[in-house]
């Protein structure tokens, strides 16, 4: 797709057939929006700023409505060359809903001038966008009129300039050496004082003084640098609020400076207890933006690896959410399995956590030889495991005590706060992205989908072993399967391409030379990939504009909404309630600050 | 030598005496450390600690340097005199209160008329050392450690006391020795099992060990009412618990294991056998259980365990009447 086919042709997508843009022209008039073709699989609709607000709304509220907002944030449109039939815009903010009911989503667009960076909040329509649009202030300085509490979430309080702007540096040797001063450190140890105003909290209230209790971000159970902030009247959570940005590494920024090759090991780090889970919705993003369709072995290898990871990721869920609720032995036990699992794994890429191991257009290695023995042992080992983890804890009266009807919430509530994956499972809501949108070969593989009834701190412990089960059956159906052929797909964007090839002539080793040193040039479009990773949906959000690097990488993150949900669930339980609450939502912090 | 008259010697035996007592239990205290962790290592199919010495045998010594040479950091924002305190009567009570138990039928420190009493009183005055060090550290994670402490053990004294009196009941006396004597024939474990039940419970409350430990819950408050202790005043909180641990199991052994008596072996082995038993099962629960949530343990007390202890106090009393009516 070269720069002049990037028009407002509806027929390049078929998304003015879309019964949601049908409903929408019916109801604002054809000119209310503009549809852009993308390779994202939904349609994309510029609006006014005017008119967005309603049209959220009704979209909300139609039948078979949009009842989650998946993902708001902006792009810096200023230094982009490709935008041919786009409204003109030096900033872009993007309403990202999605619709359990309908299986689909549709993503708004509103083009803003740099003089005039705001817009409405929509936080009274959708609870989940107020972290959202701090974020979206925080990063790009756009302006949320009406929101209730509009100021940073990532970075410090002091932090100059917004950092996903273009004209802002990405790396360190573009800015002055760092200094601290007295001056600034009194300024910065000011900005650190904690007042409960500040955070919308009140001191007291009919004569009952309150306590204020600050929890992280250096804290047993704050898994990571998390922090939160309790108000407590004896052990009774009043209010709480949850503070981030502690672990903000400006991963979507890094996007903008790597090259689509060399970004795939910034990806492992984002859930670091995920590994090749985070490669996979990037790798599928970019590969849809390159238009390249893998090899069956390749997809069946991703799948296994990814299964292989989402174990290991449940499996340190479990010994931790069990330690929360103050059992000291569980988490040595799956530890132990987890190292078996890493045994697989490492035989497989050579590394543990972060293998960095899918490539565009297959993987980095063929499966080493032998590889199905290590495999196999791992998979008669696990079954055994997780039995006896039901029959001493899950079945334990003071497990079922301590988490039974704790933070529990309906599926309503889920979706009304973003929640996904196992969480959103555990309140029974049956939505799990590799039975509901296939991707990367999950449709030719036989497996359940377990679920919750209750939505409490229990169900989301249970939900995960049964989900362990599974990853178990679609491994033995890779090691039973595995298709012969070639791991990596045979295309001019695949990189590093196959160096069997490079010597035989001069045109594949000018190919193979440019795609290891500068990298892979990709076509300009925008093009998003979700996947069900191991806590809940992640999806990269790429904009190409044509050239080596991305020009915008978001990273929408499962732990981030999850987290927001906190005070909404703890307020009137109590301080243990809360440490099992968190265990059980299963975050880690690098998931949520990127 | 006859200014070594046999009054004197006796006083001197029995100083002695104490002051081994004394000794053994520090140490073991401080043993206990060592072996909890080997324990617990092995049930969590881990090694433990093992690199200090032969299979680890030196590690107390390690700990000891260690804890001994560390800064003693009293925090500017505490309460000085009350957090001096705290420590010193944690370990001091627990101690006081190895006097009472007769360990063979030639050792032990005094044989009080009002044995089991002068224990109770001890167990009291304990939760002051919690109390103490929570309020003066000036943390507020140490105070919620001392507010759930001071509720724990308001609840389980009620019935610790009242858990024993069956026994009391039977012998016919608080004095430790003759509650031994009294068990010769048949342990008290047998027509006491529920107090038994009752005080086990209790007195792993008391010492505020897994699955009791709610006034440090690590998980929660981050360690609770000694957070801001460190060196050896955190170390006396530390040894202090496993005192603890020592005392509640000597004197279940005393109370309804029948102390020093049992067939073929000396007393002292008897004694420090089934002793041990009790610590095993202590390091085991730890190992094994969840940490229920405080509230619950406090209904846990009184709704179950304070009317099972005057059930059986009811029952005890109605069959002494029975049997032998005055």
């Amino acid at each position: 797709m070269s720069a002049d086919t990037l028009t407002t042709e509806p027929a390049a997508t078929g998304a003015a057939d879309d019964p949601v843009v049908v409903a929408l022209r019916q109801r604002f008039g054809d000119h209310a929006l503009l549809v852009q073709p993308t390779l994202t699989g939904m349609p994309v609709l510029w609006v006014a700023r005017e008119s967005f607000g309603d049209m959220l709304r009704f979209l909300r509220d139609m039948p078979e409505p949009f009842e989650m907002l998946y993902d708001l944030s902006a792009t810096d449109e200023r230094l982009r060359a490709h935008r041919h039939g786009l409204p003109e815009a030096d900033f872009t903010v993007f309403y990202h809903l999605l619709s359990v009911s309908r299986n689909r989503d549709v993503m708004l667009k509103v083009a803003l001038r740099e003089d005039d960076l705001a817009l409405p909040s929509v936080v009274s329509l959708y609870p989940c966008a107020n972290w959202y649009e701090r974020e979206a202030w925080d990063m790009f300085g756009i302006d949320f009129v009406g929101h209730p509490h509009l100021t940073r979430i990532l970075m410090p309080p002091t932090w100059q300039g917004h950092p996903l702007r273009k004209d802002h540096g990405a790396r360190a040797t573009e800015f002055d050496p760092y200094t601290l001063t007295v001056a600034g450190q009194e300024v910065e140890q000011r900005a650190l004082q904690f007042k409960p105003e500040e955070w919308g909290m009140q001191r007291e209230r009919e004569g009952t003084e309150f306590m204020f209790l600050n929890l992280g971000p250096n804290h047993p159970s704050a898994h990571g640098a998390f922090r939160i902030v309790l108000q407590l009247d004896g052990e009774e959570i009043v209010d709480c609020v949850p503070d981030i940005g502690y672990h903000h590494r400006g991963a979507e920024k890094m996007g903008e400076r790597q090259s689509w090759h060399s970004y795939i090991p910034y990806t492992d780090r984002v859930d670091y207890t995920g590994g090749v889970m985070n490669n996979f919705p990037y790798i599928l993003a970019v590969e849809k933006l390159a238009g390249i369709e893998v090899t069956e072995r390749a997809k069946v290898i991703r799948v296994m690896l990814a299964e292989m990871f989402r174990i290991s990721s449940h499996l340190l869920f479990l010994g931790t959410y069990l330690q929360d609720l103050g059992a000291m032995t569980p988490v040595f036990f799956t530890f132990t399995d987890r190292q078996k699992a890493y045994e697989v794994i490492e035989a497989i890429t050579g590394f543990r956590m972060h293998p960095a191991w899918y490539r565009i257009g297959g993987t980095a290695m063929d499966l080493p030889k032998g590889w199905e023995k290590v495999a196999q042992g791992f998979l008669d080992w696990m079954p055994r495991r997780l039995r006896e983890y039901e029959r001493t804890m899950m079945d334990n009266a003071i497990v079922r005590e301590r988490t039974r009807h704790v933070a529990a919430f309906t599926t309503r509530d889920a979706l009304t706060w973003g929640v996904t994956g196992p969480n959103l499972r555990a309140t029974g809501c049956n939505f799990d992205l590799r039975k509901q949108r296939p991707y990367g070969g999950y449709e030719q593989f036989d497996f359940e989908v377990p679920l919750g009834r209750h939505g409490d701190a229990f169900d989301r412990g249970q939900v995960r072993i049964e989900e362990m089960r599974q990853s178990l059956r679609i491994i033995q159906q890779c090691v039973d399967h595995m298709p012969a052929g070639d791991y990596k797909a045979d295309h001019p964007l695949t990189t590093p391409p196959p160096r069997e090839r490079m010597l035989e002539h001069i045109e594949t080793l000018i190919t193979h030379f440019l795609q290891v040193s500068w990298g892979p040039v990709l076509e300009p479009g925008e093009a998003l990939s979700m996947v069900e990773a191991t806590k809940g949906i992640n999806s990269y959000y790429l904009t190409s504009d044509g050239n080596t690097m991305s020009y915008r990488t978001r990273i929408r993150t499962p732990s981030f909404p999850h987290l927001q949900q906190i005070p909404a669930l703890m307020r009137g339980g109590f301080v243990p309630d809360l440490i099992a609450h968190l265990g059980s939502i299963d975050f880690v912090m690098a998931d949520v600050d990127r | 030598m006859n200014w070594l008259s046999e009054p004197l010697l006796a006083s001197l035996v029995a100083m002695l005496q104490a002051v081994v007592i004394l000794l053994g239990v520090v140490l073991l205290g401080a043993v206990l450390t060592v072996v909890e962790r080997r324990l617990l290592g092995l049930w969590q199919d881990r090694y433990g600690p093992n690199r200090v010495g032969p299979f680890g045998s030196l590690q107390l010594v390690a700990d000891m340097i260690k804890i001994f040479f560390k800064e003693d950091w009293i925090p500017p924002f505490a309460d000085r005199p009350l957090f001096v305190l705290a420590p010193a009567i944690a370990m001091a009570s627990l101690l006081l209160s190895f006097m009472i138990i007769p360990i063979t039928p030639g050792w032990g420190v005094a044989d009080l008329h009002i044995g089991l009493l002068f224990f109770l009183a001890m167990a009291g005055i304990n939760v002051y050392a919690v109390l103490f060090g929570g309020w003066s550290s000036g943390n507020k994670y140490a105070l919620l450690g001392a507010m759930r402490a001071s509720a724990q053990t308001l609840s389980y004294e009620v019935f610790i006391g009242l858990s024993l009196m069956g026994v009391v009941a039977m012998a016919g006396t608080f004095n430790m020795r003759e509650i031994v004597n009294a068990q010769e024939g048949l342990w008290y474990v047998v027509p006491q099992f529920f107090g038994f039940a009752t005080f086990l419970i209790a007195g792993i409350a008391v010492t505020h060990r897994h699955p009791f430990d709610q006034p440090e819950a690590e998980q929660e408050l981050a360690d609770g009412y000694h957070i801001e202790y460190s060196s050896m005043k955190f170390g006396m909180f530390f040894i202090g618990e496993y005192v603890g641990m020592v005392l509640i199991s000597a004197l279940i052994v005393t109370l309804f294991f029948g102390g020093w008596h049992g067939p073929w072996l000396p007393p002292i082995v008897w004694f420090a056998l089934k002793t041990g038993a009790f610590l095993v099962l202590f390091v085991l629960l730890r190992a094994s259980l969840p940490r229920p949530r405080y509230d619950r343990v406090m209904s846990f007390g009184w709704m179950f365990c304070l009317p099972l202890t005057l059930i059986n106090l009811l029952v005890t009393g109605a069959v002494i009447l029975l049997a032998d009516p005055l």
